[in-house]
């Protein structure tokens, strides 16, 4: 019996369609990865500056973002979206805004701290030796910040792609949807089919997370080596 | 906006926040429990037993609530394995909190200079000795910043229950717009629900925080 629910992981359209599954999670982490990973760069940079107003609109941001659950923010634009000018996305597009807004919150959080980590008289520096502000940012800040943000954003694209998994919610055919809808056509027949199908999602997820999460603790782990005696 | 649907939607809200305080405060307790006794193991190197820690840290920090949660309720059943959709929740929260909190405990533990280990060692110290004496005295104080931001985690980990039909304040929220087609007013009945929890509760912890910074590691 429990064999059965094994093998009928791999018979019919099963896994074909769990690999189609996979492919559209696989396309929206990436997409928002790269939209939001980019964009909160720049906040992040932004958040360096001087200027009060920009500091208090970008914290509300990111403070609002980091409050509300991922999954209630991702229910408002799906609800709230439609509403503002009759915009008609779809459940993936919708889901790819809101996670790109909710990752480049994050990031831009990560990269404020990478970027003040440095001390401020390597760039003072910088400045008495007459290099310009974009050289200070291209020898000086970027070169010593870069591997101070490196863990921080590596860790966050593991949660962007353990987020992916939320997709289900707005009826958009993820792996773990696709998954879900075979569950319900034949665990009645198997009952051992859901047992080997989300176990087979489980090892999914952490053979894609997993990888990346001990990249970034070696990193992290070269650091403290190299700073601390 | 409508207030009578807000007002006709309250009860049911009332119950929700309820059980997302109650379901969220078991699987934080239990996490903590769990993650306590998982960081000491794997500071300790506990023969055996750290290896198996490592791995459950491991693969439950780098596999999505959503995903442990469909496992615990629909695939264990498969084995024999039935529970209920609440007790499944708590398990799953506690299985992915415990790791997190974890890794915060042994962040606060690696604060510790090695130079007081050893200072200990040498005293005649055993290991129950060190853990009792040096290590948490320290180390826990150390580890309140990154437990508090696993708090607020798990809090808003909560809202993924609603996938498995626990009647907590998402589920209740999506359950009114499909019964009054409102989506604004639940909405922001919601939003406003998890504001009431973790606004004052993040302010409490970061007041914690700022409470136990004055205490000094020595070096």
């Amino acid at each position: 019996m429990s064999q059965s629910g094994l093998e009928l992981l791999f018979q019919g359209q099963n896994l074909p369609r769990l690999l189609a599954g996979f492919g559209v999670t696989l396309r929206v982490a990436a997409v928002v990865l790269a939209l939001g990973l980019s964009l909160g760069a720049l906040l992040g940079a932004l958040r360096t500056l001087p200027n009060r107003g920009l500091q208090v609109v970008l914290r509300g941001y990111l403070e609002i973002f980091r409050i509300v659950p991922t999954v209630v923010l991702l229910f408002v634009a799906y609800y709230l979206l439609p509403q503002l000018g009759g915009l008609n996305l779809s459940g993936e597009a919708v889901a790819v805004v809101t996670f790109t807004l909710w990752t480049a919150a994050e990031m831009s959080d990560i990269v404020r701290g990478a970027l003040v980590a440095v001390p401020r008289h390597q760039v003072e520096a910088g400045a008495a030796l007459g290099l310009t502000r974009a050289q200070q940012l291209r020898f000086i800040l970027f070169p010593q910040a870069v591997p101070l943000a490196l863990p921080g954003t590596i860790n966050l694209a593991t949660r962007v792609i353990k987020t992916t998994s939320l997709l289900l919610m707005i009826s958009v055919m993820d792996l773990v949807n696709v998954g879900q809808t075979l569950v319900e056509a034949n665990s009645h027949l198997h009952p051992t089919f859901a047992f080997w199908l989300y176990g087979a999602l489980f090892i999914g997820y952490y053979l894609l997370c997993a990888p990346l999460s001990w990249w970034a603790k070696h990193i992290a782990r070269q650091r403290k080596a190299v700073t601390n005696d | 906006m409508s207030w009578s649907v807000i007002q006709a939607s309250l009860p049911a809200f009332g119950a929700a926040f309820w059980l997302t305080l109650e379901l969220a405060a078991l699987g934080i307790a239990g996490a903590l429990g769990i993650g306590a006794g998982v960081s000491l193991v794997q500071y300790f190197r506990v023969p055996g037993l750290h290896q198996v820690a490592s791995v459950y840290v491991d693969v439950a920090r780098n596999t999505p609530l959503l995903v442990q949660l469909f496992f615990i309720y629909y695939g264990l059943p498969g084995l024999g394995l039935k529970l209920s959709a609440p007790v499944s929740g708590v398990l799953g929260l506690i299985f992915l909190g415990g790791s997190y909190m974890a890794e915060a405990f042994t962040g606060g533990y690696n604060a510790i200079p090695k130079s007081q280990l050893e200072s200990g060692a040498a005293l005649g110290l055993s290991p129950r000795q060190l853990a009792r004496f040096i290590v948490l005295p320290q180390g826990l104080t150390a580890a309140v910043p990154g437990l508090a931001a696993n708090v607020i985690f798990l809090v808003k980990e909560t809202s993924i229950f609603t996938v498995i039909a626990i009647p907590e304040l998402t589920n209740t929220a999506l359950d009114l717009i499909g019964l009054y087609y409102r989506s604004n007013e639940s909405l922001l009945m919601l939003v406003v629900a998890y504001a009431i929890i973790l606004v004052p509760l993040s302010w409490g912890l970061t007041q914690l925080e700022r409470k136990v910074r004055h205490v000094t590691i020595g070096a």
